[in-house]
């Protein structure tokens, strides 16, 4: 049986007592990793770089496979983030990777609104997850987190110093994300002027308060290997997934004319210590720092945001829950409402115009109907003008008829002087010519 | 931005060198030896059933309630009192802080009627406890669990079949925790009074729609279903509990010494002590917390905010559909 083991100093309210002999919950991380393993891990990086900097290079070779990807498109108008999910397994471990890549950024020519977009997708993790721990029924064990765990910062290697849009979108997401600045393409700096650089890089970090990841030092297996590399930090990195042909080994590297350049050698870049951090010493804790540090105060600043306090006594137990709810209700009202409005005074519109329409056709018909009439009293004015013309031509003609039958008789019988006379009576006093 | 999952050839196979995605399993270890276990038992059951003896024996040590206070004069209380003791012990650098539950009193009544509700009560009080923290807005890195993770109900050894009050407690409770039955001082019953027991018990379990640990509705693939088949034959564990050591065949072994015999306590010719241990504590400790987290107590959380929502909705004269959306 196992020896008796020494309790150490209890913490409050509990004492601590020897064991007899061995009972066996030293199974407890076995027991605790092994349910870890059946359900499979979930990781999550965002790489933020300018186009060009090798940041999809670099993910295929941390990674050792080819991940797909259609080649990027430079011609967006802001920066958009592009996320693929990979499924990846090493012997029994599941891996659920998320690579999210920064697409477009520093191709603008104002660059002010970059860390936008960066910054919102972030906080809509956080919102996602927010959401799914407030609801009601939950699934938080089975809920696939999308919350980055960490970013890498990708600095061109201009050898100088960092540039303004680096400082402010490192600041700004410094609060947000576990920060891991590296320069990449590293191959392009001799090793005098990357010693410069990256002294000048450090300083300026700390010279304008941006909070890079420091990795972990209060666990004393790792602590003296964190330590050595939070010193190393930026990591100068250099990516291939090319495998050349160095002594009898193909090795991943850079072949130029002068030279190759051996990703996994030490001397030539820091690709071997950014694995060794990222991947098989710290990636528990960078999951961790997110849940428990950008996570909360993402969350705290939210609830604050929407008024709500721990002291309010009336409040609890579930104001937070059910007030959200709440004002996430009124706010849907209100929008139904705004939109009930708009409607409304849309179709009030509609009918107004409608009414004008009816009102204007209206008085077209009537202008209309008034014209008709005139042209009508007219064209009866006229035609009874014509009509009096007419009878007047036809009484004309009528008399003249008379007239020139009794004229022709009056000639047969020797003249007739009662047509005369008629005549006479009826002509004109000059036409009488007797 | 849409997800895509695509498969990918995984390292490690062929020409691929080593990724160190697996290192994480080590990290986590790391992560659980560094902040510890917390682990909370409840026990149930009449005076006499040997409780404080089957809990020191399972964590080889004084971690019961009689241990730790004075108990020179022992009166059965009139009530029921939960009384909570806890202790921090190691093993092999895993810490842990157990927290022993008893409740005196109970059964011990005439009338027995509702002695389940201080229980059930403390149950809830705990889910409480864990909520109110959890929905803090300044809230602790780890919320402190003092959430009851198995409750054990002390079965006396009739032989026969379960008392009314076995039936009627467990049929409550059962639904707001993690019980596991066991049968107490075992050394009265033979082996085929013992499987007949057994039998009765579990039938009875069935008949009454008893949902013991481990809980069918919750294994979670194959392999768990036909390893917590197996278990389901054999509860209630028949159980003897001992902190003596006696000299059995030269060697020290934990048992109760009788003029007819040494029953040994981790012998499985004897008793199901083992088989108790191992489930409790060597192979289903994480799964009867996870349990109780993601089931028992989300149960609880519906309840409470929807009983919250009802009573707001209520004051504010909405209908209720306004306050709980689609989630439902």
């Amino acid at each position: 049986m196992a020896a008796t083991e020494i309790a150490r100093q209890a913490g409050e309210g509990a004492r601590a007592v020897p064991l007899a002999g061995h009972v066996g919950f030293d199974s407890m991380p076995d027991q605790l990793v092994n349910k870890s393993v059946n359900h499979g891990f979930c990781f999550n990086i965002l790489c933020v770089g300018e186009t060009g900097l090798g940041k999809s290079t670099l993910m295929d070779t941390l990674f050792n496979t080819k991940f797909e990807g259609e080649p990027t498109q430079h011609n967006q108008p802001g920066v958009q983030l592009k996320s693929n999910t990979y499924e990846l397994q090493e012997s029994n471990v599941r891996l659920k990777l998320t690579v999210v890549n920064t697409v477009g950024f520093g191709d603008q020519i104002n660059k002010e609104d970059s860390y936008k977009s960066i910054v919102e997708f972030i906080d809509t993790q956080f919102e996602a997850y927010l959401q799914e721990e407030l609801k009601i029924k939950r699934t938080l064990h089975s809920y696939h987190d999308t919350r980055i765990h960490a970013c890498l910062y990708f600095i061109a290697p201009t050898g100088h110093s960092l540039k303004s849009l680096d400082l402010v979108t490192m600041k700004k997401l410094d609060s947000k994300v576990n920060i891991i600045p590296i320069i990449a393409k590293s191959d392009a700096i001799s090793k005098s002027e990357l010693t410069k650089f990256k002294i000048k890089i450090t300083s300026e970090l700390v010279s304008n308060g941006v909070q890079i990841y420091q990795f972990p030092t209060d666990d004393e297996t790792v602590a003296e290997i964190n330590s050595t590399m939070n010193g190393h930090l930026p990591f100068a990195v250099v990516g291939s997934t090319e495998e050349v042909k160095i002594g009898n080994k193909m090795v991943k590297a850079r072949q130029y004319p002068w030279g190759t350049v051996q990703v996994e050698n030490e001397n030539h870049c820091d690709f071997v210590k950014l694995r060794e951090m990222l991947i098989r010493v710290n990636m528990e804790d960078l999951r961790e720092q997110t849940h428990t540090r950008h996570y909360e105060l993402y969350r705290r600043c939210k609830l604050e945001e929407m008024g709500f306090k721990d002291t309010d006594p009336d409040c609890k137990p579930f104001s937070l829950q059910e007030t959200y709810e709440a004002k996430r209700n009124e706010f849907m009202g209100d929008l139904q409402k705004k939109e009930e409005e708009m409607r409304q005074m849309f179709v009030q519109r509609v009918k107004e115009k409608e009414a004008e329409l009816k009102e204007a056709e209206k008085e077209l018909h009537e202008k209309f109907d008034r014209l008709k009439k005139l042209h009508q009293d007219e064209k009866k004015k006229l035609e009874d003008k014509k009509k009096s013309l007419d009878d007047e031509l036809n009484g004309f003609k009528q008399k003249k008829t008379a007239a020139e039958l009794l004229q022709s008789q009056a000639q047969q019988a020797g003249g007739s002087t009662t047509l005369k006379r008629d005549k006479e009576r009826k002509n004109k006093p000059w036409l009488c010519t007797e | 931005t849409p997800h895509s999952c695509k498969t990918v050839p995984g390292p490690g196979m062929g020409d691929f060198s080593y990724v160190g995605i697996d290192a994480i399993l080590e990290q986590m270890r790391r992560k659980a030896m560094k902040q510890g276990f917390e682990l909370n038992i409840m026990v149930v059951g009449q005076s006499g059933l040997g409780k404080s003896t089957l809990m020191n024996t399972l964590f080889k040590s004084k971690v019961s309630r009689k241990s730790v206070q004075a108990t020179s004069q022992e009166k059965i209380p009139k009530t029921i009192h939960i009384k909570s003791v806890s202790h921090d012990i190691e093993e092999k650098g895993v810490r842990m802080k157990l927290t022993v539950i008893d409740t005196p009193g109970f059964g011990d009544q005439i009338n027995n009627e509702n002695c389940w509700q201080p229980i059930m009560k403390f149950i809830n009080a705990q889910y409480e406890q864990y909520l109110q923290e959890e929905i803090n807005i300044n809230r602790k890195k780890r919320i402190p669990d003092s959430r009851v993770h198995c409750c054990i109900y002390f079965i006396p050894p009739t032989g026969h079949c379960l008392r009314p009050l076995d039936v009627e407690f467990m049929r409550r409770l059962s639904k707001v925790v993690n019980i596991v039955p066991v049968i107490a001082k075992a050394d009265t019953l033979t082996l085929e009074e013992r499987d007949f027991f057994k039998q009765k018990i579990r039938e009875e379990l069935r008949a009454n729609g008893i949902d013991v640990y481990p809980q069918k509705e919750f294994d979670e693939d194959a392999e768990d279903r036909m390893i917590n088949d197996k278990i389901r034959e054999m509860i209630p564990f028949a159980v003897v509990g001992s902190d003596q050591e006696y000299q059995v065949n030269g060697r020290r072994l934990l048992g109760r010494k009788t003029k007819w015999g040494t029953i040994e306590v981790e012998n499985i010719a004897h008793c199901e002590f083992a088989y108790l241990r191992d489930l409790l504590i060597r192979t289903h400790m994480e799964n009867i917390k996870d349990i109780t987290s993601s089931i028992h107590y989300e149960v609880y959380r519906v309840r409470r905010l929807n009983e919250n929502n009802t009573a707001v909705a209520h004051a504010n004269g909405l209908p209720q559909h306004h306050m709980t959306s689609h989630e439902m």
